[in-house]
């Protein structure tokens, strides 16, 4: 072994399997995806918000012995006596295992992974694509456009800002000498001029998301229409660099609402979808040309409209604004098992940027997910 | 020896003059990532699967936010090699170079090492080699699924007693001839593919789910096969330290502290020293510090009878017959060991009366606290099936892991498994036929 002098940076096995566990912790996540979509805490929290997730495939499960049965010997400062409660036992065998902070008691080990609203979105959104992405004319695509902007301490020699790079050299000098007087350059002194794409103007996208707030529409079905219309939002906000919501409710009439009555209205009343929908068609009309955005209408429903005349009506409507979006939503939140009138009457419709799910549990919002913005797929 | 470090020689020498009887041992000096490597794979060189990753993650991190320094690791063998942190000061590496010096004498002499390879280093490099060139030939997906499933039950080795023969030695042979004779080694003499698994109650196989599966499994081919009898043969290396965790670590800590204090250190040194020991032997809360039970046992039974006594110790006991012999009254009380337990949903001390400390701390070590399953017949119902029972000892299974770790008995041994053990005072068989699990309560 004398003389030897081993090259420890060929030692990666730790590395290289712990690559592997992790990537086998991406994909367990990615097997739960569909409860995490659809977990409050997640779509409630700001984005800072971690939770624990436990996963059960990556449990290496083995005979052991039950933990809570039987006792232990341990150490502790010597104050107990016995009779003293040292802490709470964890409760186990609860599929969520949330809030178990086994703490200073032992205890079992999960086998969990913390995950950020960051995770779960870097996960679902490799699973979703853009699909009709509006091919627009020549005309309207302007020049990719660029100005000097930023200052950075590399850069071609052309560019070079000499008024800053004096300015660096003064101070440098004043800093090592005491003495503020130019010369003496170093590379470090050396500023440059470096330019930053400028957006396109056109590169927008504007999302009308409409809510049925009908007596029929209860709590869960308003979660369902939040939970869908969240990760929606994020999802285009990370393909597009200006993203507009309009928050459009209706029961028998419509009207533009803010983001939080979207969310909390519950009014009673009938229904009457061609209302929210004719509305619909006005703000594409006078606010978002379709020349210039990139529309993506969704409704949230249960379908239960007011009448057979106002279904045809809504189908007529429906018809005219399909050309001038991207893809047209339609997402009907159901309870029981029936089909609705709407439903029916839309099912004719065969258009391939009208895109219906029908969303019963809270698992369905991943799917549906999918279902609207489905990945690998050409214009069609 | 005042104002120098003594080399590794140096020590070696004043551990034989003391009364050590260590293998020769080389140590080497290597950066954390390395040491934490070594760690977590608890040998280098060791064939690759994702949780030693993730163990080699878990200690990494706790080490790069400064939660726990690993000062050294040893390896059983001969010569033995110890690997000690690049970063450590002179002092610490005589500090841990004087520690080493105890755990080589013990791997050497302790009588429950008696079995284990000493080119072990050799041999699971070459194990891994050989999973490499399953994984090339097989498929990676499919040896890890595989191995999934075995490391899983690595625990149910039977560990050779002094008297049971050894299982024969393959990985030395040319690796031509391995692959055939492999098979025939693992069958008995005479045995064809077509008979019926049978169990002789009291074999090594009944109390060997591993070397039993191997053996008997009509659903496994030879690479399969030889992938248990590798896992097998390094549980086999290892159990030994799971036996002795208490006495090995004791008896280092003993003989750092004799070696370090005949040494003449410095004052600033003696402190720092000082200081290390009782990091060592710290107490740790709700669990027992081995390095601090083992030391303190020692100390005692050299006071009470002498210094060879300590010496037929080190030789002749496990952690079991340490603890059951030797743990007394006035070591209970200086540890602060006490029995706790679970009461209703609470966590509640129960006695600090050394006889229940004793007595629950070697019901703790029995077996390395792993559940006893033994075969009890691999021809169930005439049909091929898999029959376990769990020697139940007071504390039931969990059954949850128990079910799922029934999946694995039944990936390896492709019929379906049952397993009898006893839970809440009832007899229960847990059953998997490969689709659906099943609970029967008798």
């Amino acid at each position: 072994m004398a003389g030897f002098v081993p090259d420890w940076s060929l030692q990666r096995k730790g590395a290289t399997d712990q690559r592997r566990h992790m990537e086998k912790v991406k994909q367990a996540l990615k097997e739960r995806l569909p409860d995490l979509v659809s977990d409050e805490a997640i779509v409630a929290s700001d984005g800072k918000h971690v939770i624990r997730v436990p996963i059960r495939s990556l449990e290496q499960y083995k005979f052991r012995f039950h933990p809570w049965q039987g006792d232990r010997v341990g150490q502790d400062q010597g104050q107990g006596q016995p009779g003293d409660v040292l802490g709470k036992l964890p409760r186990r065998g609860q599929e969520a295992g949330q809030g178990d902070k086994p703490g200073e008691t032992p205890g079992v080990d999960y086998i969990e992974a913390e995950v950020t609203i960051d995770d779960i979105q870097g996960l679902l959104f490799d699973e979703l694509g853009l699909p009709y992405l509006k091919p627009k004319p020549q005309a309207t695509i302007p020049q990719p456009t660029w100005k000097f902007k930023d200052i950075s301490p590399k850069g071609l020699m052309g560019n070079l800002d000499k008024r800053r790079s004096l300015r660096q050299n003064l101070m440098r000098n004043a800093r090592e000498t005491g003495k503020a007087r130019v010369g003496g350059w170093h590379d470090d002194d050396l500023r440059f001029k470096t330019w930053v794409d400028e957006p396109e103007p056109e590169d927008n996208a504007v999302i009308i998301a409409m809510r049925d707030i009908s007596g029929s529409m209860g709590d869960f079905k308003k979660m369902m229409a939040r939970t869908f219309a969240f990760w929606m939002l994020k999802f285009l906000r990370t393909q597009y660099r200006a993203v507009e919501v309009v928050f459009l409710v209706h029961h028998t009439q419509a009207r533009e609402v803010t983001e939080e009555e979207f969310f909390q209205l519950g009014e009673s009343g009938g229904t009457k979808v061609s209302s929210v929908y004719q509305l619909c068609q006005e703000v594409i009309e006078t606010r978002y040309p379709p020349g210039r955005w990139n529309i993506y209408p969704i409704h949230f429903s249960d379908g239960d409209n007011w009448s057979d005349a106002d279904n045809r009506r809504t189908v007529e409507v429906l018809e005219t604004l399909l050309p001038a979006v991207n893809v047209f939503g339609y997402g009907e939140i159901r309870e029981g098992g029936y089909t609705s009138t709407l439903m029916a009457a839309f099912s004719r419709i065969k258009h391939p940027r009208f895109k219906m799910v029908t969303m019963t549990q809270r698992q369905d919002v991943y799917p549906a997910l999918k279902t609207f913005f489905p990945r690998h797929r050409k214009e069609g | 020896m005042q104002g120098r470090y003594p080399s590794d020689r140096e020590i070696w020498e004043l551990a034989r003059g003391m009364g050590l009887d260590p293998y020769p041992v080389l140590f080497e000096s290597v950066p954390a990532p390395v040491l934490y490597e070594y760690a977590a794979y608890l040998i280098p060189g060791r064939m690759s699967h994702w949780s030693y990753g993730k163990a080699y993650h878990a200690m990494k991190t706790r080490y790069d936010y400064g939660l726990n320094k690993l000062y050294e690791m040893v390896i059983n063998s001969n010569p033995a090699y110890a690997f000690l942190l690049e970063s450590n000061s002179e002092l610490e590496n005589t500090f841990v170079r004087a520690h080493v010096m105890g755990h080589v004498d013990f791997f050497k002499n302790n009588q429950c090492f008696q079995h284990t390879a000493k080119d072990m280093v050799e041999v699971v490099s070459r194990h891994a080699e050989r999973v490499r060139q399953y994984e090339f030939e097989v498929g990676r997906e499919q040896v890890e699924k595989f191995l999934d499933a075995v490391l899983a039950l690595e625990e149910h080795v039977s560990p050779p007693g002094p008297e049971l023969p050894r299982r024969p030695k393959t990985a030395t042979l040319p690796s031509t001839e391995r692959e055939k004779t492999w098979v025939e080694w693992m069958r008995p003499e005479g045995g064809s593919p077509a008979r019926v698994p049978e169990v002789k109650p009291g074999t090594e196989e009944a109390d060997d789910l591993l070397l039993f599966l191997m053996n008997e499994s009509r659903h496994l081919d030879d690479w399969q096969r030889d992938i248990i009898g590798m896992v097998r043969d390094e549980m086999m290396y290892f159990w030994p330290q799971v036996r002795t965790k208490i006495m090995n670590e004791g008896w280092a800590s003993y003989w750092h502290v004799k070696l370090m204090r005949s040494l003449e250190l410095s004052d600033d040194d003696y402190v720092n020293f000082a200081r290390l020991h009782s990091q060592v032997t710290a107490p740790m809360m709700y669990q027992v510090n081995p390095y601090a039970l083992g030391y303190a046992i020692f100390c005692d039974l050299e006071n009470r009878f002498g210094k060879e006594a300590i010496f037929l110790s080190r030789t002749v006991d496990d952690d079991v017959s340490f603890v059951r012999n030797y743990l007394n009254e006035e070591i209970v009380e200086n540890l602060n060991l006490m029995v706790y337990g679970a009461e209703q949903d609470s966590v509640v001390l129960k006695s600090r009366a050394s006889e229940s400390v004793r007595e629950q701390l070697v019901r703790e070590l029995v077996h390395g606290g792993i559940p006893v399953i033994h075969v009890d017949d691999g021809d169930f119902n005439q049909r091929g099936e898999l029959y376990l029972i769990h020697r139940h000892e007071g504390i039931d299974l969990d059954i949850p892991f128990a079910e799922r770790a029934l999946h694995y008995v039944h990936q390896l041994w492709g019929r379906p498994v049952h397993l009898e053990t006893r839970a809440d005072a009832k007899r229960m068989i847990l059953s998997f036929d490969g689709q659906a699990d099943s609970r029967v309560v008798l």
